[in-house]
């Protein structure tokens, strides 16, 4: 029998990912991460309903350099996953499949989660008015 | 030759006439999360540092603790959903596998209890 060295399948540690693979396997990581920016979510709530003593303690974790940090990324994970869903709910009604439109929304959906994230930050630092 | 008549191959729900179920829930939980999460980010951006008196004066306007209940009961939805789909391609030992399906539907309830008391205690007026 003759053997070819063909690869079965895209060997991960040989195979550059194209751009919406990349993109693919970052829109399933991004919504693990956000599953745990729930927790969180949660635990912000729950501090809200605690009492002023117990939010104020939350709320300086959450603005501690690791804390922002989190939120920073968390807010990057929700616009991507944001803007990538709504491309994926595009090909679910099946539009959007040529090749230079897959490459065409994906480096959109890029562009704009890394702008909407960092217009969100500049908002709140604006907003936020100076202070700790 | 197979037994199952071209019609159930064709609907391909399975024997528990449910196997849409839970894409279809992914795709409504991610439409209603669309405005949801433009809305969330819009009302949080401003509380950023907020003292408390703020942020519970914040949520207790009904309209936001409505909306602030359905994106986290949404958001844990869809994130079970998410999750369930990941703990079966990546864990390969059966009972590990269910033990973590299990523990994430425990887990989601118990998350969504305490957000959403939280919430409705704030916007009752407690403190």
């Amino acid at each position: 029998m003759t053997t070819n060295n063909r690869p079965l399948s895209p060997h991960l540690q040989v195979y550059r990912l194209p751009l919406p693979a990349l993109l693919s396997i970052t829109h399933r990581a991004s919504g693990v991460f956000l599953a745990i920016g729930t927790l969180a979510l949660v635990y912000w709530v729950l501090a809200i309903a605690s009492g002023a003593e117990e939010f104020q303690g939350v709320q300086e974790r959450f603005g501690s350099i690791t804390g922002r940090g989190l939120l920073f990324l968390w807010t990057g994970a929700l616009f991507y996953h944001l803007c990538n869903g709504v491309r994926h709910l595009f090909w679910d009604i099946g539009s959007g499949f040529e090749i230079t439109t897959v490459y065409r929304s994906g480096w959109t959906v890029m562009v704009v989660a890394v702008a909407l994230t960092l217009l969100s930050w500049l908002a709140a630092y604006a907003m936020r008015g100076g202070g700790a | 030759m197979s037994l199952r008549s071209p019609l159930a191959k064709a609907v391909g729900w399975g024997s528990a006439k449910e196997g849409a179920a839970h894409w279809w829930w992914q795709r409504i939980t991610a439409v209603a999360l669309v405005p949801l999460s433009v809305w969330f980010v819009f009302s949080i951006v401003p509380l950023a540092g907020a003292d408390h008196a703020t942020v519970v004066a914040w949520m207790q306007s009904p309209l936001v603790a409505s909306l602030l209940i359905l994106f986290i009961v949404l958001v844990l939805h869809h994130n079970q959903l998410g999750m369930q789909v990941v703990f079966e391609d990546y864990i390969h030992t059966e009972w590990l596998k269910l033990t973590c399906l299990i523990l994430l539907k425990f887990a989601t309830v118990l998350i969504g209890l305490i957000g959403t008391l939280s919430i409705l205690k704030v916007a009752l007026g407690g403190r």
